[in-house]
């Protein structure tokens, strides 16, 4: 596949244009000797919603580990508002406004929703009541369900509760990875739904899909993996219309 | 959520909650008081009754019962924080409840003839023991599950090794080898020592400091368990990705894990070291290790009342069943409760057991008529039931090869009915029970010693296959 060369950066790079943040700065990660992220290069701007796309064994997932700490990249940095945090912990990097919403959601499922909601909590102690507040206010639905275990609900009130759960982290930046994956189509849409809830609660957000159509719909801005590599980049309405990309992805 | 389609809401499972409500009957009167008492009353009722038993109670035998139970009760509650809470198969732990008894007697005994203080002594034991967790704990980072339970198991090892051999340690004796550290120093309060006995007998006020400390470490742990870190250790337990993705540092919570195990084990070694008055490497082996994990699991890994549940059902049985007597009674409501699910319907039920009390009697009287020695026998312990007992099962005066015959009998015997379907089942259950009964008088009865292990490993068995969580474990739910 030929990358069409796109102006690299967010809308108004240039002038004075505020710090990203997260930055992946050429960033290069192994598994073991396998070469999965090769010269990444990536920025989420305050407020923005943007897609990580590309198919299956493409990086995206190693992608959010790296930026995340979970996995270390062998040269690059990674940065949070400017801030180096390459070499700093998991922890570390949550503490400073980062937090997912993993793969398969994760939930605790033994415990009730409640309690899966004061573990996102974990960095500032107690949860406050504020804390709360924000998620029920959004999903009025985990209010009801607060007592329940939550391996006992459904998919779609599952996905509530991560979300609601990584709020808990009080994050400027949510990572979610691969939110419709295992979901009814009924409750992908509500799923992107919630995304955009999130979103217009004021909280930037990087989300890695496969759906490409329906993540570029939401979007500000994306980013298409392939092989490890970034080989588009660009504004949701130009990367809809990039014929290269409607081929391998969407397609049509 | 209105606009959603009814189709595929699960209201069923919202519900939950009211259906616990609702349940009637006994069992559901029960579950709800149960629900509304606070977790301290529970706490106080027990501690009141562990403290009467001296008062109840002047057998030295049952007061020194009373006393290990405790021991074990600290033990399963320091373990449960690293398997319950922790999530982490640590099978070195009891290398750190030796560790505890073997630094109290070498700081408190002849040995070196150093002679610290108990109030000094026991928390400089905790910490060291607290210490020793972490360094133990490191492995964790990059090992879980059955990994770091073989590398834990090591690590008790090299504790055993270093004890057995520890009477030339760069040329001095510190731990007297495989004689043990003898005439250890009771436990003192400001230059009063606490008298291990009382005229030969049992100190009780030992058991009164035991639950003391048993009171401190539970109320301890539950706050510990209420705050973030106990939240943090859950969640660990259920899922160290997500937990981490959730900020926790779970390195650290791993090793906090191990320290709060072996520190309260190190505490409890001190206390039977002091009790003991002597240490043997012997006492920390693999068979208590093994002997705590059944209490912890047992109860409900996760579970602090599941605990305590554990260690006074595993080591009360492992005690009462030494009398044959006792043994009896488990063995016998043991097959009784194992019957039930087999057969799951109360007229076969009833109609088992009456043919096989008709067949015993039947057999036993042809046997007697044959040759009378073969009914001459006496069975074991004896009293109201033994004798009872000896005019329906056969007792012969003298086995000979009766007995291995008898047992491989009963093992084929078994297998037959297992694999027997329909009505046949039935009638081939009821010689395999007097087979068992036979088996029972005969060959395991006698020797109480090795059959009370048997008895505790078959109802450990039964008890986790009706409650795979343990008696007071959560209720595991799974996402699908």
């Amino acid at each position: 596949m030929t990358a069409t060369p796109t102006p690299a950066g967010p809308a108004g790079a240039g002038a004075a244009s505020p710090t990203p943040l997260l930055r992946l700065d050429n960033v290069d990660t192994f598994y073991g000797p396998i070469h999965i992220l090769q010269g990444v290069t990536l920025e989420v701007m305050p407020g923005e919603l943007v897609s990580l796309l590309g198919g299956n064994a493409s990086g995206k997932s190693t992608t959010l580990k790296t930026a995340l700490g979970l996995v270390r990249p062998r040269t690059g940095t990674v940065s949070i508002a400017g801030e180096d945090v390459t070499t700093r912990t998991t922890s570390y990097r949550i503490a400073k406004g980062l937090a997912i919403v993993p793969e398969n959601r994760r939930l605790f499922a033994p415990m009730t929703v409640l309690e899966n909601l004061e573990m996102g909590a974990y960095l500032h102690g107690s949860p406050t009541k504020e804390d709360f507040e924000r998620v029920y206010t959004l999903f009025p639905r985990v209010y009801e369900r607060r007592s329940q275990l939550a391996g006992t609900l459904s998919g779609g009130e599952q996905q509530m509760v991560a979300v609601g759960r990584a709020l808990m982290c009080r994050p400027r930046l949510l990572l979610m990875d691969e939110p419709s994956m295992g979901l009814a189509p009924i409750l992908v849409e509500k799923s992107f739904e919630i995304i955009q809830q999130v979103h217009e609660a004021g909280v930037a957000m990087l989300i890695v899909e496969q759906n490409a159509n329906m993540a570029l719909s939401i979007a500000d801005r994306g980013y298409v993996l392939s092989t490890g590599r970034i080989v588009l980049q660009g504004t949701a309405a130009m990367l809809l219309a990039d014929d290269d990309l409607k081929k391998a992805y969407l397609g049509r | 959520m209105s606009s959603g389609p009814r189709i595929g809401k699960d209201e069923w499972v919202a519900r939950e909650g009211e259906q616990r409500e609702r349940r009637s009957g006994l069992l559901g009167g029960i579950a709800r008081a149960q629900a509304r008492t606070p977790w301290w009353a529970f706490l106080a009722v027990f501690v009141v009754l562990a403290c009467l038993v001296p008062v109840v109670t002047s057998d030295s035998y049952i007061q020194r019962v009373a006393f290990d139970t405790t021991i074990f009760m600290l033990l399963a509650l320091g373990l449960n924080v690293v398997v319950g809470w922790g999530g982490l198969l640590d099978l070195g732990y009891v290398a750190f409840f030796g560790f505890g008894a073997y630094l109290y007697a070498i700081l408190g005994s002849s040995q070196f003839d150093i002679h610290v203080p108990t109030i000094v002594v026991i928390p400089v034991v905790t910490l060291a023991g607290a210490l020793l967790g972490l360094v133990v704990g490191l492995p964790s980072w990059r090992l879980v599950g059955d990994y770091l339970a073989i590398v834990t198991l090591f690590a008790l090892q090299i504790f055993r090794s270093v004890i057995t051999n520890g009477h030339d340690i760069f040329g001095s004796n510190v731990t007297n080898g495989v004689n043990g550290i003898l005439k250890v120093d009771p436990l003192s309060w400001f230059g009063h020592a606490l008298p291990v006995s009382h005229r030969g007998l049992f100190n009780p006020d030992y058991l009164y400091v035991a639950i003391g400390f048993f009171v401190v470490i539970y109320v301890a742990l539950r706050f510990v368990n209420a705050s973030r870190t106990g939240r943090a250790w859950r969640a660990l337990r259920e899922d160290p990705l997500a937990a981490t993705s959730m900020g926790m540092p779970i390195d650290w919570l791993k090793l906090m894990a191990f320290a709060f195990g072996a520190g309260i084990a190190a505490l409890t070694g001190t206390l039977t070291a002091s009790v003991n008055a002597a240490v043997f490497p012997d006492n920390f082996d693999v068979p208590q290790l093994i002997t705590i994990y059944a209490m912890v699991i047992l109860g409900g890994a996760g579970s602090q009342a599941g605990a305590i549940v554990g260690a006074v059902v595993v080591n009360v049985m492992l005690e009462s069943l030494r009398s044959p007597d006792n043994s009896r009674w488990v063995f016998y409501i043991a097959v009784l409760l194992l019957l039930l699910p087999v057969l799951r319907s109360a007229r076969k039920y009833l109609l088992l057991v009456a043919a096989t009390v008709a067949f015993g009697f039947a057999v036993h009287a042809i046997a007697g008529a044959i040759d009378p020695a073969w009914t001459r026998g006496t069975t074991p312990g004896g009293g109201a039931v033994g004798r009872a007992i000896a005019h329906w099962a056969i007792v012969p005066q003298s086995l000979g090869s009766t007995r291995e015959a008898s047992y491989v009998l009963l093992i084929a015997a078994v297998l037959a009915v297992v694999t027997i379907r329909g009505r046949w089942k039935l009638v081939a259950l009821v010689p395999t029970l007097y087979l068992a009964s036979f088996v029972w008088e005969n060959v395991l009865g006698p020797q109480p010693e090795i059959t009370r292990y048997i008895l505790l490993g078959a109802i450990l068995v039964g008890v986790m296959t009706t409650r795979p969580a343990g008696i007071l474990g959560e209720r595991r739910v799974e996402i699908v």
